[in-house]
């Protein structure tokens, strides 16, 4: 772009690359990494019993199974899909899970019919939302409301039991850190290196960005958002029947409400709703910005009310923010 | 010998020490919290005030936490924030019967005295040291189809509005209510037609009260074991003026249910003090962390104003014998 090279800035109509501090520092990443600081510092003000390591992972354990969901969620949504069901899954594999296993099943055998139940689940998205080609956000809040009903239907209003052996994931412990928390860091892990530096990655961007665009270049964009909707399923078994295990019984109302949880995290991490944009990093430190808000509120024994606004007040900044940044830098 | 018990003792006390169960270090000045169901609902406010003044007599801190929805493990992260505030005693009303074992157990282990007051975990005792109730709950459903039964003397169509279709107290009276209706010769003509669920929200309580009117028209009876669906029938009732055919009763709040007192809407209900659980609950705890208390089935002793009270079986303490009834000779005598 000097003077030396006219040819090449008349070619492209161009504007002059960014420095590259702007481009890492104002990402919505950024922003989240520095709200999770805050959020730290507020939470030592806040209350003397908050910064302890130890609590805050503990703390953690509480809502990893919706954050190992979250980092699938986030690769639905960058294809350009939703899936508000995976709350709903988590309560239907666990309760078909449970019941199995109360009727005599061994309990090995009972995991994996669970896990394929979850897959099945994910199926009946999928096969709404590709094969029918109807919008994901109707089709999920209608299974939804399914796949809690039929857990009801399953479980009734009683809970049932898992034998002592199986209870206590949270409470393994590998170097320190709670299991559930290490197999959320792991999979953010796979997911970030998936999404981020292969080739089917960038095709879910691709996807996410412009669906026909895609397919014209000949990208298998239904075959890649099944799979995404296989993969939310059985992740959402998974984590449900990790929540049995913390729980120690299971009840259809299991992870009631999770589904805004999972949303909220994949939103705070800069996630564009609209889909094409977001990283596996962002929703990662959004899991633990939701955490060391809520934990810091909670310790501090601040009002549930406030508690609330606080939360609301967070989405609403970080939606803003993530929208702001993205029409200023690529558009 | 001596050597022996001596050892023994020191061997106790440094497990004592070491679980933080060494009942003298406490003192009276020890924390307290009472984690509610959920936040707004104002049953919780009499039970607060009994803690209340119960730890200005006795020298111990307060602090009244809940969640914003009573789901069965929204209670989870409060009960973890305050193992970590390092509080003595956590006295919980709990959402659900269960799903608190494991964190209720994390609580025990680090010598915090777990009680549940108002609500059992039922099924899982082993997980909480003791249980504060206001009543037998065992009387609450006979009592109450009694007083519905001298209301509609005792014939025709009744109807149940409870709170939801899980909560572990109302579903114990509902059961004890069916099995009093069925089982008791002097109740034959009275016939449960329906048992529904407002969810203890004013707006669904509402709903379904209405639905019961116009599915059954020969209602004559409407007991509503839960403050909020007692009063949200209540307010149906008062509003469609046919107090005359259908008699609302149930579990009430003198404070809320007053004016329909005033107003001949409600002839009647029940309930107790729920602010002698917050008291009972403290005097308690106090007793227990000083060792003047030992927290054996069988024992007894004396609490301010309330007398002797009895730790029954399963470890469950009742702060009166039998449901009070309001109506408008007494109700001006209770202010909450």
């Amino acid at each position: 772009m000097n003077a030396e090279s006219p040819a090449v800035a008349t070619g492209h109509d161009a504007a002059p690359p960014r420095p590259r501090w702007q481009v890492l520092l104002i990402r919505p990443e950024t922003m989240t990494l520095i709200l999770l600081i805050l959020g730290v510092f507020a939470g030592s003000l806040l209350s003397p019993f908050f910064l302890d390591i130890n609590y805050i992972l503990r703390s953690f354990t509480l809502y990893s199974e919706f954050a190992i969901v979250a980092l699938v969620l986030t690769m639905v949504i960058i294809a350009g899909e939703i899936d508000l069901s995976p709350a709903a899954n988590m309560a239907l594999s666990a309760c078909i899970f449970a019941w199995l296993q109360a009727n005599g099943m061994p309990i090995p055998v009972a995991v994996v019919l669970g896990l394929v139940s979850g897959l099945a689940m994910g199926a009946v998205n999928a096969f709404f939302v590709i094969a029918l080609q109807l919008p994901s956000i109707i089709v999920t809040i209608g299974t939804l409301t399914l796949y809690r009903g039929l857990a009801q239907i399953i479980a009734g209003d009683k809970s049932i039991r898992v034998p002592e052996w199986f209870i206590g994931v949270d409470k393994i412990m590998l170097v320190g850190i709670p299991l559930p928390v290490v197999l959320f860091i792991i999979l953010a892990i796979v997911l970030g290196v998936v999404l981020g530096n292969t080739i089917f990655g960038r095709q879910i961007y691709q996807i996410g960005t412009n669906d026909v665009a895609a397919r014209h270049a000949g990208i298998r964009s239904a075959r890649i958002k099944v799979g995404l909707f296989l993969l939310v399923g059985v992740v959402a078994a998974f984590a449900g029947i990790m929540t049995a295990s913390r729980l120690g019984s299971v009840r259809y109302d299991l992870g009631l409400g999770g589904e805004l949880q999972m949303v909220l995290m994949a939103m705070l991490g800069g996630t564009y709703i609209f889909g094409g944009r977001g990283t596996i990093l962002g929703t990662f430190l959004a899991a633990w910005l939701l955490v060391i808000v809520s934990t810091g509120m909670i310790v501090a024994n601040v009002l549930p009310a406030v508690q609330l606004v606080v939360l609301g007040a967070l989405l609403i900044v970080s939606i803003i923010a993530t929208n702001l940044i993205y029409s200023r830098t690529q558009r | 010998m001596l050597k022996k018990s001596l050892l023994t003792g020191l061997a106790i006390g440094l497990t004592m020490l070491a679980t933080g169960a060494f009942a003298q270090a406490v003192g009276h000045n020890f924390k307290v919290v009472y984690i509610g169901k959920n936040t707004g609902n104002p049953y919780f406010d009499s039970i607060t005030g009994g803690f209340e003044d119960a730890c200005k007599q006795i020298g111990c801190e307060f602090e009244f936490v809940a969640p914003a929805t009573a789901e069965a493990t929204s209670q989870i992260p409060f009960i973890e924030a305050q193992i970590q505030r390092g509080v003595n005693v956590i006295a919980i009303a709990p959402n659900s019967p269960d799903a608190m074992n494991q964190v209720l157990d994390d609580a025990r282990a680090k010598g915090i005295l777990v009680l549940a007051v108002n609500g059992d975990l039922v099924g899982n005792e082993s997980h909480r040291d003791a249980n504060i109730l206001p009543v037998d709950f065992t009387k609450t459903g006979p009592n109450q189809v009694e007083l519905m039964g001298s209301l509609i003397g005792y014939t025709g169509e009744i109807a149940i509005l409870s709170a939801t279709t899980e909560a572990p107290d109302q579903n114990t009276w509902i059961a004890a209510m069916n099995k009093t209706l069925a089982e008791d010769p002097k109740y034959k003509d009275m016939k449960l037609v329906a048992t529904v669920y407002g969810d203890d929200q004013p707006e669904k309580s509402t709903t379904e009260m209405e639905a019961l009117l116009s599915n059954y028209p020969n209602l004559v009876g409407v007991i509503a074991p839960t403050t909020v669906g007692v009063a949200a029938a209540a307010q149906v009732v008062q509003s469609r003026g046919i107090a005359d055919k259908v008699h609302v009763t149930g579990l009430g709040l003198p404070s809320e249910m007053r004016d329909f007192v005033k107003d001949g809407t409600v002839k009647a209900f029940q309930l107790w003090s729920p602010y002698n659980e917050g008291w009972l609950a403290a005097y308690f705890a106090d007793g227990v962390l000083n060792g003047t208390i030992k927290n054996e089935v069988g024992q007894t002793f004396e609490v301010p104003n309330l007398g002797s009270i009895t730790i029954g079986d399963k470890n469950v303490m009742n702060t009166q014998a039998e449901l009070t009834t309001f109506d408008a000779s007494n109700i001006d005598d209770f202010n909450f």
